[in-house]
């Protein structure tokens, strides 16, 4: 599937179909595969606490610890981000942006796909970040919930808005103040993540889905319904249908979130819980509607018009993937630089018109316009405010919540 | 070779055999095994250890991890999981029985029938193992699709409606079932069963079936008494190499399986990544391996093919 190109989508659209099929978020990819048998026992464990010490406290600390930052003498920055979030040129080598952003400030790039997987990925950087040392990385680009969890335990450092003035300025007011990051004091958004409901047409046949409750309650829909092993989308999904805000909710209204699934789960209403895999579930018509991350949607429908999206109106999450300058990270300030770069327009134009998420920065639309009237209007790439009021985040979690709620929601998914 | 005939009457033991003096190469066999232990050393017995000692901590990703010999880990790991493990069991099994099924006649064809195709078939087994295992168990969402030819023609023949009843599939569809997850795994693990069959076939001498035949037994009995009984040691590797991977994989199960299939592969899975809990996920591995080693111990006893272990 890695040679999946169909010739008559454009170089961006197959970037994302691919991105989709194999890699992104909860996919289980090849190499999360490797990683988690033969590696596993050692990677995702952590290497220093082979005598059976146990495995050391996070050292916590307040802002972060800086590493001695080397950015004035070395001209590099060491950016680690998800598989096919990028643009890239027509020959697929080339990254305009990232080419614009080293000419103009003469800081080199070192641009690595390594995340795949938000959990994988924290597997990785764990043992590194616990015993404090330095992971090689100046930026990261980890979800939510992940971003919540390092800055919780102190492994992220505190970013100097003096050197962020177009990040500060541009940053779009749905995204500027989470709970778990007020002010974005440690992390700037790199693209925000709408979840909607996807459904394939020609399987609905006429049968109309417009909310969750429509997915769990509608008999005709039986085995044909899908939703996310993400918990917060999926979980956030359901609060929301069940007139819950999923920025404020109680252990009980959880609870009764996952006691709703369930009984969707044992009448066989829900098909399956997936990762990025139901691209191909829902595109073959094996689910009729699921849930769906817009970014997605709008590469699926441009490949199958079957496929089509709803916002319920009892509205959507959102979420982001957020920039981070790990501890100890050599080379902050090039990484706040490129954090800044991000936040013009121009660049940001050229981003959002190439992978289709949500763009975090405010005044695009006209710049986006420029390079892809369609995109400019589509509301799921430059949401409208209508849209936006729609829009609701999870709240974050404490770390006893995180254990609690992960654990009841893999019982849900049958893990 | 006991299998064949008597055995002969247990002689005095040999006189010791004068052994000519070795000088040279006392330490040869060390240093041919060095490498093998380096690597089972590092990859095997640390992590082992790192597993054993992780699988008795308490605590949390905020504080650390001490070793408090909680044993307690393990019996509540097993009483809040044991139906995924009967589960892994029981599909990773099913899958071996449908692998011997299948492999037993491909792998007597390439031995005895094949001729000069035999390379050609060979060829063929091994080819899957070209693409990633990942996208050939994709491709069985392909194959499997629910408006697919397979299902549609499962369903007009009403075969559905048996392993429905039978609790296999769910209504009208295959894909999220346990029939999906226990295909898959068999595919997946096919070849590791026709390859060592094939080779305890082969070398199976044709004089011993013409021998069979002068004695006036018939295909079924010689291949009843003669060809099985000599291709045990295939049989048993077979079943090993298929069942045990299987057993704790869970790919399959999270491509092809739905919330009701979930082994206990996956479950180890998420409790080391989702959940963070990772006493639990390693105390559940070490059960799994347990388990593991008291059936194949049982199974090899029971078999009784000493020259495998």
């Amino acid at each position: 599937m890695e040679q999946y190109e169909p010739d008559r989508l454009s170089p961006a659209q197959v970037a994302a179909m691919r991105r989709s099929f194999t890699n992104g978020r909860a996919a289980l990819t090849r190499r999360s595969l490797l990683r988690a048998s033969a590696g596993g026992a050692l990677a995702a464990g952590g290497l220093g606490a082979l005598s059976g010490c146990g495995i050391p406290a996070a050292g916590k600390t307040e802002g972060g610890t800086s590493g001695e930052d080397h950015s004035a003498e070395e001209k590099e920055v060491n950016f680690s981000n998800w598989t096919e979030y990028m643009d890239v040129d027509e020959s697929g080598k080339r990254r305009p942006t990232l080419e614009a952003f080293a000419k103009r400030t003469g800081i080199k790039v070192k641009y690595t796909e390594d995340i795949n997987d938000n959990s994988e990925f924290f597997g990785k950087i764990q043992p590194q970040l616990a015993a404090g040392q330095d992971t090689g990385r100046d930026i990261i680009v980890l979800t939510d919930w992940l971003a919540a969890r390092l800055i919780r335990l102190g492994w992220v450092q505190k970013l100097d808005p003096a050197n962020l003035p177009h990040a500060f300025a541009n940053l779009s007011q749905q995204f500027r103040s989470p709970d778990w990051d007020p002010g974005r004091a440690y992390s700037y958004p790199w693209q925000g993540i709408s979840t909607v409901i996807a459904y394939n047409k020609k399987a609905l046949d006429g049968i109309e889905v417009k909310s969750v409750s429509d997915l769990l309650d509608n008999p005709k829909l039986k085995g044909r319904v899908g939703f996310l092993t993400e918990m917060r989308d999926t979980i956030g999904m359901t609060l929301l249908d069940m007139g819950k805000d999923p920025g404020r909710f109680s252990d009980d209204d959880y609870d009764a979130a996952i006691a709703r699934l369930q009984k969707g789960v044992d009448r066989g209403q829900i098909r399956r819980f997936t990762g990025n895999d139901y691209t191909s579930d829902i595109t073959k018509g094996d689910f009729a509607a699921c849930l769906a991350w817009a970014g997605d949607v709008v590469q699926l429908k441009a490949d199958n018009p079957d496929v089509d999206f709803v916002i319920p109106d009892s509205g959507y999450i959102t979420s982001s993937d957020n920039m981070l300058v790990p501890n100890k990270a050599r080379h902050k300030k090039n990484a706040e630089r490129l954090i800044d770069y991000y936040y013009e327009p121009r660049p940001a134009a050229e981003l959002a018109a190439y992978i289709n998420f949500v763009c975090p920065v405010d005044g695009v639309k006209d710049e986006l316009a420029k390079i892809d009237e369609e995109a400019a209007d589509n509301p799921l790439i430059i949401p409208d405010k209508a849209m936006q009021a729609q829009s609701h985040a999870f709240r974050s979690l404490s770390s006893k919540e995180e254990t609690a709620y992960e654990e009841k929601f893999a019982k849900l998914t049958g893990a | 070779m006991s299998t064949l005939t008597e055995a002969p009457p247990p002689l005095a033991p040999a006189a010791p055999e004068k052994k000519p003096p070795r000088k040279r190469g006392r330490f040869t066999p060390y240093w041919l095994l060095l490498p093998g232990i380096l690597w089972l050393v590092v990859f095997f017995a640390l992590p082992m250890i790192y597993q054993a000692s992780t699988s008795v901590q308490t605590g949390s990703l905020e504080e650390g991890y001490k070793v408090t010999w909680h044993f307690a880990t393990y019996w509540d790991a097993l009483s809040e999981y044991w139906p995924q493990f009967l589960r892994s069991v029981a599909y990773a099994a099913s899958a071996t029985v449908l692998c011997l099924l299948l492999g037993y006649p491909l792998a007597y064809l390439i031995a005895f029938r094949a001729g000069r195709w035999r390379n050609l078939i060979m060829i063929l087994v091994i080819a899957p193992f070209f693409t990633s295992f990942l996208i050939r168990t994709l491709a069985w969402k392909t194959i499997l699709a629910d408006g697919g030819p397979v299902v549609g023609a499962l369903n007009t023949l009403h075969v559905l409606d048996v392993t429905s009843w039978l609790g296999w599939t769910a209504g009208d569809r295959v894909l999220a079932t346990p029939l999906a997850v226990v295909c898959g795994l068999t595919y997946n693990f096919l070849p590791f069963m026709i390859l060592p069959l094939y080779t305890s076939l082969e070398r199976i001498d044709g004089r011993l079936h013409e021998a069979a035949g002068d004695l006036y037994a018939k295909p079924v009995t010689t291949f009843r008494k003669v060809t099985f009984p000599l291709s045990m040691p295939g049989v048993v590797s077979g079943t090993l190499l298929t069942f045990i991977p299987a057993t704790g994989d869970y790919v399959n199960a999270s491509l092809l399986g739905s919330a009701d299939t979930g082994m206990i592969g996956n479950v180890i899975q998420s409790q080391f990544l989702r959940v963070l809990d990772y006493p639990t996920a390693a105390a559940l591995s070490f059960i799994l391996m347990a388990a593991i080693l008291a059936m194949v111990t049982v199974y090899i006893r029971k078999s009784g093919t000493e020259d495998l272990v």
